[in-house]
């Protein structure tokens, strides 16, 4: 499926925040305007992809919202790891000629309609009795296992969140911008040990939307299209309960099995867009993609490493730390690959950016989904 | 009322911990424990028999809940069986990673629960 399919129309809408917009409503403007930067017409659209925290029956919703009758269609949700699974999912769709324009889309308004994290998830029978805040409490006992295991600090997580911010100060459109320090960060309020506020993702609204067609259409419609490489997708359990190794996600394996498909390898990114609903999934994501050994991801991060200027560009856009989380954010890792791949990510634009690798990671460390996108040089 | 062999393993381990039994399954083919209860093992055995576990085990991970309203934690409780349970250990605000622990069953508000307390002689 190597490049056999391109983004040729991506937008975002609602950013932050969104007063008197419902999800819907918010998902409606991005797709509209992802339609029209592709330069096509909503009734091109022949396929829709969604999920989303708030709607049972994503694509129904969609369909009847954006007055669409497609002829596939699929609402698989494995939380915000949905969209880099639907990239693929369409992409065989588009292959086995099922459809000829797919749309992939999400919208949310959690931060306005109520400022807290928005979802669909069932409490686990098993874990009730304990009073868990999911997602934190998850997110909180792998950050306890690293630490115990591999001697992570505090320190090495409060570099993830200032290289966000530096990233998130050099983007318009991020949430939360302004100077942050080392100290302020270590001393926010504890949530979760080890966990504290800086730690967490934010709560924001936001929608985005992306079109995929055939690449041999691509070049033929109005945006410089951006190629899927590959993608995979691995999974091994719902409760952190069940995770086999607190320490080690599936990403090992979707990660190993995107870049197969891509034939690329890792030296060769030029842009790592990591899932960071806490400072600890930035870590874990570069050990189990491969970008340092297991257990020295802390370290790997420290001295501004993953920051502006640093030798890595990772979460360009500011991540959810910074940028946006709207409660299933996979598709703003897409849209950021999208702008810097296409040269438009403004004074955040790294050079030459032809290959960027998207994470998707969703439930609690549960669902992990890789794509690989790249600009025409790369096919 | 159903006897609990008749029962799915879900309430099944219900219905123990209402008698102040902590049970957890193992598959009689394969020796295998598993936790938490369901009709097969990661291995694939469904002939899998309740027993009584041995109730000492090991902290493998955990987190202090910061509520405005007071403090929990929750831990990730390694049985000495090899199987994994959430938990939480009520009589301390936290605990080592790798800290021996031994069950007991709470009678708690919602119903019984297994609790962990610290084994400070295993130390």
């Amino acid at each position: 499926m190597r490049g056999k399919s391109a983004i040729v129309g991506m937008a975002t809408a609602g950013m932050g925040e969104a007063p008197g917009f419902s999800a819907m409503e918010l998902l409606g403007q991005a797709a509209v305007a992802a339609v029209a930067d592709a330069g096509l017409k909503m009734q091109d659209v022949d396929a829709v992809f969604s999920a989303t925290s708030s709607h049972a029956f994503p694509t129904m919703s969609v369909v009847e919202y954006l007055g669409l009758k497609p002829r596939y269609f699929d609402g698989t949700n494995v939380g915000g790891s949905s969209f880099e699974l639907h990239l693929l999912q369409a992409t065989m769709a588009l292959e086995a000629g099922l459809c000829d324009v797919a749309l992939v889309c999400y919208g949310s308004n959690q931060r306005t309609a109520g400022g807290a994290l928005v979802s669909m998830s069932e409490p686990q029978w098993h874990e009730t009795p304990y009073k868990p805040r999911h997602p934190i409490t998850a997110y909180a006992l792998a950050t306890s296992r690293h630490m115990a295991e591999y001697g992570t600090t505090r320190e090495n997580l409060a570099d993830v969140a200032l290289a966000a911010r530096g990233w998130a100060n050099l983007n318009p459109e991020a949430f939360a911008r302004g100077p942050l320090t080392k100290d302020e960060v270590l001393s926010a309020r504890m949530i979760s040990d080890p966990l504290s506020k800086s730690d967490c993702c934010l709560v924001t609204d936001g929608a985005a939307a992306c079109v995929l067609v055939r690449a041999d259409r691509a070049k033929d419609l109005a945006a410089k299209p951006v190629y899927f490489l590959g993608a995979g997708a691995a999974n091994y359990h719902r409760s952190i309960v069940a995770m086999p190794d607190l320490t080690t996600t599936a990403a090992v394996d979707s990660g190993a099995r995107a870049l197969e498909m891509a034939g690329v390898s890792r030296k060769e990114l030029d842009l790592v867009m990591l899932y960071d609903a806490f400072t600890i999934n930035t870590i874990l994501f570069l050990e189990d993609l491969g970008f340092c050994p297991k257990g020295e991801g802390g370290r790997f991060v420290a001295d501004g490493r993953i920051a502006p200027g640093g030798e890595l560009a990772v979460n360009t856009n500011g991540g959810g730390l910074s940028c946006v989380h709207p409660g299933m954010y996979g598709l703003f890792l897409i849209a950021e690959a999208v702008a810097q791949i296409r040269g438009e990510a403004g004074a955040r634009q790294i050079d030459g950016c032809d290959l960027a690798l998207c994470h998707g990671n969703g439930g609690t460390l549960s669902s992990q989904c890789t794509a690989i996108l790249g600009s025409e040089a790369t096919l | 009322m159903t006897a609990i062999d008749n029962l799915g393993p879900q309430a099944a381990y219900q219905a123990h911990l209402e008698a102040g039994r902590f049970m957890i399954q193992r598959a009689k083919s394969t020796g295998e424990y598993v936790f938490w209860p369901r009709v097969l093992t990661p291995s694939g055995a469904t002939d899998l028999e309740w027993v009584p576990a041995k109730g000492t085990g090991t902290v493998y991970a955990i987190t202090v809940n910061r509520a405005r309203g007071g403090s929990w934690n929750v831990a990730l409780i390694e049985l000495d069986e090899g199987v994994r349970m959430m938990s939480t250990l009520p009589a301390v605000e936290t605990a080592p990673i790798g800290a021996r622990v031994k069950a007991r069953v709470e009678v708690a508000e919602d119903g019984p629960r297994v609790i962990f307390d610290l084994m400070e002689d295993a130390k």
